[in-house]
């Protein structure tokens, strides 16, 4: 209950236009959603089911499989999320999955800036109607 | 669903890769208005949690397994435009770093699992939304339902994609009543790990789900859609 009047609270801090980035909640809860997702892909993803999935399965049945060619980067370290050289499979499997998600937060939080960045005017006015008009 | 490189002829997978850039390009101009305060720092932990879930197989009977492809989830989480851009970098992480979906089937994998899934599932959304009740519940119900609406679509375009260019001379018909068949299984598991998901999330920040912003008491939301809020 308190937490619903919180959130709205919350809800208008955030939505004036501050420079200032993303309320200490919203930070708490990216972090808590980071460490979720690397508890998923360094710890559980070691127990999900390794039978081929559905496209792979059916290129088997149907009859197409043999016209897959290997990955270009086959050997790259990360290759098949698994970690080179580390011969644990658990250690190394959990690895890579701690990795990609580091990664894929980095790039696709970056870029995210990066667009944000280019997309505010000059006044950063949060009015999308003004981004637009704004935009070179 | 990572089609592989030389399932798919080299003509049609350069198409695909024209198409899924100008697809990309038109996400990173649909972002700028998309994202603000409340979106932005959610969309690289969006993209890492489906990267995350996307490793988690599940088995879906005889000796099959299927995992999320999560263009739904984002799209309802961070919006469709950033959505789909989240899980292009997923793919593109995935097929660089870890050797899963070929380089020159890029293309067709982000057309497949990010803009198909994304257009599929948030238009569904959008769709259910409106027929259900204006709850805050009803949100991840929507969701969970686009979600698994949207992956044996894709299915069905990796089959237009194999009609097209496909290299091995099978009958379309069977690999096509194949791939939606395993891929409507597939899809009950994507449809429940999006409901819980956005469930989740709006549980603790119900503020931050961009599909549920014109269900939140009042405040400064801005309404996004141009048509008028339904009085309620």
């Amino acid at each position: 209950m308190s937490e619903r009047s919180e959130s709205t609270m919350d809800t208008a801090a955030t939505t004036e236009p501050t420079a200032s980035g993303p309320s200490r909640r919203t930070q708490l809860f990216v972090l808590g959603g980071l460490l979720v997702a690397v508890v998923l892909a360094g710890i559980v993803s070691f127990y999900a089911s390794s039978d081929p999935d559905g496209l792979s399965k059916v290129s088997e049945d149907e009859g197409f499989a043999q016209s897959e060619k290997d990955h270009r980067l086959g050997d790259s370290p990360l290759a098949d999320y698994s970690t080179k050289d580390v011969d644990n499979d658990r250690l190394s499997g959990g690895m890579a999955g701690v990795i990609g998600v580091g990664v894929t937060f980095v790039v696709a939080g970056g870029l995210t800036l990066l667009v944000r960045r280019r997309g505010q005017s000059s006044e950063a006015s949060d009015d999308p109607a003004a981004a637009e008009v704004h935009r070179p | 669903m990572h089609v592989p490189d030389g399932f798919i002829d080299a003509p049609t997978s350069v198409a695909a890769g024209g198409v899924a850039l100008v697809g990309v390009a038109a996400c990173l101009r649909g972002a700028r208005r998309e994202l603000d305060e409340r979106t932005a720092p959610l969309a690289g932990l969006v993209a890492a949690f489906v990267f995350s879930v996307q490793m988690l197989n599940f088995p879906v009977g005889a000796g099959t397994s299927g995992h999320l492809m999560g263009g739904a989830l984002a799209a309802v989480l961070i919006g469709p435009w950033t959505g789909a851009l989240a899980v292009s970098v997923v793919l593109g992480v995935q097929a660089l770093l870890f050797a899963d979906g070929g380089l020159s089937a890029l293309g067709i994998n982000i057309i497949l699992m990010a803009l198909i899934t994304v257009l599929v599932g948030y238009t569904s959304f959008r769709l259910l939304m409106r027929v259900m009740p204006r709850r805050i519940t009803s949100v991840p119900l929507a969701a969970g339902i686009a979600a698994f609406v949207s992956v044996p679509v894709a299915a069905a375009a990796f089959v237009g994609f194999y009609a097209i260019g496909g290299t091995s001379d099978v009958s379309i018909g069977a690999v096509a009543s194949a791939m939606i068949g395993v891929h409507v299984l597939i899809g009950v598991g994507e449809g429940v790990i999006t409901a819980l998901t956005v469930g989740s999330v709006l549980a603790v920040r119900p503020d931050l789900v961009y599909g549920a912003r014109d269900l939140l008491p009042k405040q400064q939301l801005e309404l996004r859609r141009s048509s008028p809020e339904a009085s309620s």
